[in-house]
């Protein structure tokens, strides 16, 4: 082989699937066990007083109680934060508790958020009504409307959030452009992945600084078990300027600690577990820790059978009589589509919107009529789901708030499944069949 | 804490207590393009037992200002210049991997001032492999991913990391990439392949010295570790076994009760 066409050393650090199913567990530090353990216990013993007072002074590693961490949730969180690139992650009892963790560690009373207004209709609710009760207020911007974020950076704003790819209408949120007017702002970009997991996108490659999850649903697959975490990049830079006192200043609850000068790429996660976990608590059971590990396990397989199908159902909704419209980042005429095939470039994720001829009624008549699909509010369940937001998900929005979130009420949502896609097919026509039906007119 | 040394702004962790001058100096240096925040498993617990603690970011590291040294020589009189700064005349110093190499050439100029000698993943010489230099040097963030796998040993691989949910290849990864890969990395790589001088300066030694040495640690190897310390008259050396050359994170606990040990009977402090 000649000297031009030499590759050079690689590096052999263990690959995707690998990092699935082994990251963040030695089994010959856990007695040999080949399955992480399910640590059920609230407390640790501690060595001596001295071990002690080092674990409570950050002084070393370890375990003190719970609600902080945990063995089997820390295997969880060292797992997920490979998968995605980032340096360290803190895990939690739902994905709205990340959401919520991460806001408190970054802001303050009398800050401000940029969030895009495409969101899973419970974390709206929370920018929208409940953060302002502590005094954190948020301004939406349109997902495509990159430009509109930038105008709505304010003095006070302490970071951008949104979904890649928005619920439940899948319009996108140009995640690198977003990213470059955070941080020409000086302030990090905060991405809800739990659409896409780590095998179809890892936001930490595009620019995004901290990354949230509802593990719930695709990276557990199995509906089992409630359960979020947050993910640090560890390339924000808390020192570039002053908006993050909390961040760079002495911390009066840790002997005058600076998170950001004693722990740098971690530092976030690790005021958020320190602070964050330890005054508000929401922590992570064991055993649903060890729940969601089961499905990591088998992440990128799912993940392929998910996107084969959902691009499947595509084509047969686009060719439906009964479908209005259909939207997933996939169709051709989606105006995300160039953008979606570059951010992500395994699938384009198994979320579909879809708009039933006949409007609210038809979309009712079909979700009461499908057989095999549930009914029900949650997405990334390895079995298919159906809902109609403007009833369900999102039901505790006004009209002008559903118009501004780009819902409609013939809008049906579908996650879809893994099972025999012909199976998938047949149900629809079940429903299908039913919302076409002409209805009885009570005063007959 | 930041100070000046040599007229640049210099950067150290403190482990998270104010630094006080009337306790024992303990030097914490760090290894190629590395920075402060490797050493946080060890600092933190000596600065809350007595004594004062400065992790050092090298200039041009981390959050210290300045270029990059070029050659071990300065960095070891520019460590000398650290303990003049914060006005002190003796300190105990404490190096990993290209740290050792800073460490035992700084002990063997300034014999007066070095009380005791903690080496870390060391050896007297650290020949690079050409193509991770040139890498280095022409800034590829590639160079960061091979130390990475290199660093770390088959268990240091899967994680399992002693602090809950951080993943330390990736940490590692982020500190190497914090700055210009090749005006850090790129700029010590090429002083350690340099740098002849360590097994002469190991045999001026006559402090007490210990070397932490790993089984699995394929920069440092366990045999090349103790050929530098048979050169050292009464050096003790440790071997940890299933950990590779970043034994201060795949083995923090274990690298802190030996280094806990070792200084506390060596360099022992009056405040507790």
């Amino acid at each position: 082989m000649s000297d031009k066409n030499k590759k050079g050393p690689e590096s052999k650090t263990y690959k995707f699937d690998t990092l699935s199913l082994h990251a963040g567990y030695q089994p010959h530090k856990n007695a040999g066990s080949r399955q992480v353990p399910i640590y059920q216990t609230t407390s640790y013993l501690f060595d001596d007083v001295d071990h002690a007072a080092a674990l409570f002074n950050l002084e070393r590693g370890g375990h003190i109680y719970s609600r902080i961490s945990n063995p089997t949730v820390g295997v969880l969180e060292e797992r997920v934060a490979s998968l995605e690139g980032g340096t360290a992650a803190l895990a939690t009892s739902s994905g709205m508790s990340a959401i919520f963790l991460t806001v408190m560690t970054l802001c303050e009373a009398g800050d401000h958020l940029v969030v895009s207004s495409q969101l899973y209709g419970g974390t709206v609710n929370l920018f929208r009504l409940t953060l302002p009760k502590f005094g954190i207020k948020c301004t939406f911007v349109k997902p495509r409307d990159t430009e509109g974020f930038k105008k709505a950076i304010q003095k006070n704003t302490k970071g951008i959030f949104g979904e890649l790819v928005g619920n439940p209408g899948n319009e996108l949120m140009n995640m690198p452009e977003v990213a470059k007017i955070a941080h020409d702002a000086g302030i990090p970009l905060i991405v809800d992945a739990t659409y896409q997991t780590p095998y179809l996108c890892k936001p930490f490659e595009h620019g995004a600084d901290i990354v949230v999850h509802s593990l719930t649903k695709w990276m557990a697959g199995h509906g089992s078990s409630m359960a979020g975490i947050l993910v640090e990049g560890g390339n924000f830079d808390w020192m570039q300027n002053d908006k993050f006192p909390t961040m760079t200043k002495p911390y009066e609850g840790y002997h005058g600690l600076s998170f950001a000068e004693e722990f740098g790429p971690t530092a976030f996660t690790m005021k958020a577990r320190a602070e964050g976990m330890r005054d508000f608590g929401p922590c992570l059971s064991p055993q649903n820790a060890w729940n969601v590990l089961q499905g990591i396990e088998t992440l990128s397989v799912r993940m392929k059978k998910h996107c084969s199908n959902a691009e499947e159902m595509v084509k047969y909704l686009l060719d439906h009589e009964s479908v209005a419209w259909v939207s997933h980042p996939s169709v051709p005429d989606h105006p995300d589509n160039a953008l979606a095939k570059k951010l992500l470039p395994n699938g384009r994720g198994s979320m579909i919107a879809f708009g039933i001829k006949g409007g609210k009624d038809a979309g009712v008549a079909f979700i009461n009529n499908v057989k095999l699909a549930s009914h029900l509010a949650n997405v990334g369940d390895t079995r298919t789901l159906v809902i109609h937001p403007a009833s369900g998900t999102h039901s505790q929005m006004d009209e002008a708030t559903l118009k501004f979130a780009g819902l409609s009420h013939d809008m049906i949502r579908l996650s879809v499944g893994i099972e025999d896609i012909d199976d998938i097919k047949n149900d629809f026509e079940i429903g299908f069949r039913a919302a076409r039906k002409p209805r009885l007119v009570s005063n007959q | 804490m930041k100070f000046k040394v040599n007229g640049d702004e210099t950067f150290a962790s403190t482990g998270g207590r104010p630094f006080d001058k009337n306790k024992p100096l303990i030097i914490f240096v760090h290894g190629s393009g590395l920075t402060h925040m490797t050493w946080v498993l060890q600092t933190r617990y000596f600065a809350f037992h007595g004594y004062s603690v400065l992790a050092l970011d090298l200039p041009g590291h981390g959050l210290s200002k300045g270029k990059s040294l070029k050659t071990i020589e300065d960095m070891a009189d520019w460590i000398s210049s650290v303990i003049d700064a914060v006005g002190y005349k003796e300190a105990s110093l404490v190096g990993h991997s290209q740290g050792c190499l800073v460490t035992i050439e700084c002990t063997a100029r300034y014999p007066d001032k070095i009380k005791t000698l903690s080496l870390m993943g060391g050896a007297g010489a650290i020949p690079m492999n050409p193509e991770l230099l040139a890498l280095a040097e022409n800034g590829d963030p590639k160079a960061v991913d091979l130390m990475m796998d290199w660093a770390h040993g088959p268990a240091g691989h899967f994680g399992g990391h002693p602090v809950p949910g951080l993943y330390h290849i990736n940490t590692g990864g982020m500190l190497a990439k914090s700055r210009t890969i090749k005006d850090t990395l790129g700029v010590d790589f090429r002083a350690c392949d340099n740098y002849k001088n360590g097994f002469e300066a190991a045999k001026k030694i006559k402090i007490p010295t210990l070397s932490i040495l790993a089984t699995d640690d394929k920069m440092c190897p366990v045999k090349e570790g103790k050929k530098l310390a048979d050169l050292i008259e009464g050096s003790k050396v440790d071997i940890i076994d299933n950990c590779g050359h970043m034994m201060l994170l795949e083995e923090a606990d274990r690298v802190l009760k030996v280094l806990k040990s070792f200084i506390t009977t060596h360099y022992p402090s009056k405040n507790k």
